[in-house]
């Protein structure tokens, strides 16, 4: 399989990365942040990255998409990263938009998917317990109750949660919390009574909601894909969702990385640029060797997944794992190298910091992912 | 059918037909000990050499004008491939090859490359590289050993010593960088060719801490060497030895997993792991060890993935450039690391030394030195941050 882009791709990337850099700079999140917005993100703006089909890239042709893969939705997230726009994409599209595309009957996928691709619809998957990422831990209960369910329990770091038209909540529905095996997913809708969204802003700017449910009815059509099977669809949504993540991670790392060079080339002290400096000049060494090889993973994974192979998980945790650890280590260099204006909330490079910390524990960090790639490798 | 596959059909029927069947699955014994083969087993690697240099697949992508194959890189790969099925080493290797050869190809004058390419291609002439000197290590360009011009004009006079030079014991041709200018650095060195055999040539082999000898001292004491061999021109030879060492360089790093003699690889180590420290279902049950192992089959992996990328990016044919500093700098440091670890999962095993057997030990310590050779790690930094990230020279 390639691992360079093919023209149609490379354009693709070309375009995001303008529309980004013209409409969506680091400033447009930093008014967000000023403003204290209400979403989180611009709907005026997300209009605009609609039009340009960002939101059904990947979603099939039938169902209003455009029918194109992982790769090219995660070189539209790299760009987002670079400027750290804010979109509903990893919550909407990535989260729970592929976990109705993945499981979800065709009523649920027709009612669904077309109204995302068209940008009316936002939607959040509910997933998390706990603080650190486990994702079979689901204590949140669903009972039958007639022809339909009652669902009551707790999430937390529910993404874009405070916003979502339609929550997707994974709920026991047999066995013991930790079990893979009794998880199923639903579709909520969050104006419904017994339903509790709390929005907490992290961070990174962004937001993410403690949600609750207390004695919430479900009709049966809410079941999403099979009864207990949950955790086979949330793996391959996760799965995913994880590799586009990392795919955003690298253009922030990547954007961080540049910064930074052009920092040490244009700062100077002792009558010197500080880049003259050889302690500087391997450690930038190392940080863009390091953005070397993120590269040809994240590019590996993106194809992987969508050639469906089987390496696809493992590739998911290698390509996390290394982003993770490649973000801990580059943005926190950044802000060493910068100095005292790296300390600034004047300097962009903080809110680079920021956003990689938040990423780095979204959907699982180093630890975990290392951990699981040894296992699938057999250690 | 693609004219890739026709070509990949025609070379497997051709390396069935022409292969002695006794060297298939023979490993390379390059830097292993010397042990003499039967007389039928020299016999057979000689006529496999003659039939590969019929066809030029010695040097697959030269010109056939000088006895190449004439093969484009892809093919290049196919043969590669089809070599690697069978398991079959290359008919011949080392610095004429893969140094000397691509250089001339680039640098050289055509009476030079008629001169040299052919004998490159047949084995008769094999190379060493005349590079480095006692004070002259890192810092290459400050060699000292002078070539003056004799009263003829036509011939060079040399005097000085080079140090760790690669299988001068074994070679009969030497490439070196000699001082022909003392009044400036870079623009005072010239690259030269001459015979080893040339009066005047000392070489003394050195043992390292692995006990083995691949590296020599050199000393040249009034050695004459012809104008003519001068490569690039007289105090160009800068230029020259940068294109070289780029070409050394990614031999060094782009030969994706090691397969040096006595080197634990692939899972290999996953293996060595889990009977050193034991296994709990199936996992290593050392979580240090488990950890290490993991990071380092990220790195391997990630490693590769990126050889791959920059081999399909990296425009067919042209020599390599600065940025084959990076896959250098990695693929040492990995090799190093992944040696580290056989040592210390093997415990007090792995202190035991065989004279005879290249082991993990000796592994190991032969190992120290691929950090070192062809320009240190530290010096790949430098190039890096200087010809690739631009960042500034105080």
């Amino acid at each position: 399989m390639a691992l360079t882009l093919n023209g149609e791709q490379q354009l693709l990337r070309d375009s995001a990365r303008n529309f980004v850099s013209t409409h969506a700079p680091v400033s447009h999140l930093r008014s967000l942040r000023d403003r204290n917005d209400d979403r989180g993100y611009s709907p005026v703006l997300w209009e605009q990255m609609v039009e340009l089909g960002w939101a059904g890239i990947a979603i099939p042709e039938s169902y209003g998409g455009a029918g194109l893969g992982l790769l090219e939705l995660g070189l539209v997230m790299e760009e987002c990263g670079r400027t750290l726009a804010p979109t509903p994409l990893l919550s909407t599209v990535l989260l729970a938009g592929n976990a109705v595309l993945e499981a979800g009957s065709e009523a649920q996928k027709s009612a669904l998917l077309p109204a995302v691709c068209e940008g009316n619809k936002v939607m959040a998957l509910a997933f998390e317990e706990r603080s650190r990422f486990a994702p079979y831990q689901v204590a949140c209960k669903a009972e039958a109750r007639g022809t339909g369910f009652r669902l009551s329990g707790r999430k937390t770091f529910v993404l874009d949660g405070h916003i979502a038209d339609t929550l997707v909540v994974t709920a026991r529905t047999q066995g013991e919390v930790g079990d893979r095996d009794g998880i199923s997913l639903f579709l909520v809708d969050p104006k419904q009574a017994g339903v509790k969204i709390e929005r907490t802003t992290t961070l990174d700017s962004r937001n993410a909601a403690q949600c609750s449910f207390e004695a919430v009815d479900v009709p049966g059509d809410a079941l999403l894909g099979e009864l207990h099977q949950g955790a086979d669809v949330l793996d391959r949504v996760l799965d995913r969702a994880t590799v586009c993540l990392s795919a955003e991670m690298l253009g922030l790392v990547s954007q961080t990385y540049d910064v930074t060079l052009d920092y040490l080339k244009t700062r100077v002290q002792f009558d010197a640029r500080i880049g003259s400096f050889q302690a500087l000049q391997h450690r930038a060494v190392d940080m863009f060797c390091e953005l070397e090889l993120c590269k040809s993973l994240v590019l590996e994974a993106l194809t992987a997944a969508d050639e469906g192979r089987d390496d696809a998980t493992m590739l998911a945790s290698a390509v996390k794992a290394r982003l993770t650890d490649a973000s801990r280590w580059i943005t926190r260099q950044a802000v060493q190298l910068h100095g005292g204006i790296g300390m600034t909330d004047e300097h962009d490079i903080g809110l680079y910091l920021k956003r990689g910390a938040a990423t780095e524990q979204t959907l699982g960090d180093s630890a975990y992912h290392l951990d699981r790639f040894a296992s699938l490798r057999g250690f | 059918m693609g004219e890739l596959e026709s070509f990949r059909n025609e070379v497997r029927d051709w390396l069935k037909a022409s292969v002695p069947e006794s060297l298939y699955g023979r490993p390379l014994t390059m830097m292993a000990r010397e042990e003499p083969e039967a007389a039928d087993l020299q016999a057979d690697r000689k006529r496999y050499l003659e039939r590969m240099v019929e066809r030029g697949y010695t040097a697959p992508t030269w010109p056939k004008q000088y006895g190449g194959g004439g093969l484009t890189p892809p093919q290049a790969k196919v043969l590669q491939e089809e070599l690697g099925r069978l398991r079959v080493p290359p008919a011949l290797m080392g610095m004429g090859l893969t140094m000397i050869g691509p250089t001339l190809l680039v640098h050289g004058n055509d009476e030079q490359k008629e001169k040299y390419l052919p004998k490159i291609v047949t084995g008769e002439h094999r190379w060493c590289q005349g590079f480095s000197e006692p004070n002259a290590g890192s810092d290459l360009a400050s060699l000292r050993t002078s070539a003056k011009l004799d009263d003829s004009g036509e011939r060079y006079v040399i005097n000085g010593q080079k140090i760790w030079t690669s299988g001068a014991q074994y070679s009969n041709w030497i490439f070196m960088l000699v001082r022909t200018d003392e009044t400036t650095k870079h623009q005072g060195i010239t690259f030269i060719l001459l015979p080893m055999d040339t009066p005047g040539i000392e070489v003394k082999p050195i043992r390292l801490i692995s006990g083995n000898s691949p590296f020599c001292e050199v000393f040249f004491t009034d050695v004459v060497a012809d104008v003519k061999d001068v490569v690039g021109g007289v105090n160009q030879g800068w230029t020259v030895a940068k294109t070289l060492l780029n070409f050394e360089r990614s031999g060094m790093g782009g030969g994706g997993p090691q397969r040096r003699p006595g080197a634990t690889t692939g899972g290999g180590l996953v293996a060595l792991a889990k009977e050193a420290v034991g296994e709990r279902d199936g996992r290593i049950a050392d979580t240090r060890t488990r950890d290490r192992l993991a990071s380092l089959q990220l790195d391997e992996l990630a490693y590769s993935l990126t050889l791959k990328r920059s081999a399909q990016t990296r425009k067919a044919g042209g020599a390599p450039g600065p940025e084959i500093s990076m896959f250098k700098l990695y693929q040492s440091e990995l090799g190093q690391r992944r040696d580290e670890l056989a040592m210390a999962l093997r415990g007090t095993d792995g202190l035991a030394v065989d004279e005879n057997e290249v082991g993990p030990a000796r592994a190991w310590l032969s190992a120290k030195a691929t950090t070192i050779y062809g320009g240190s790690s530290e010096i790949q930094r430098n190039i890096i941050a200087k010809r690739v990230l631009k960042l500034p020279i105080n």
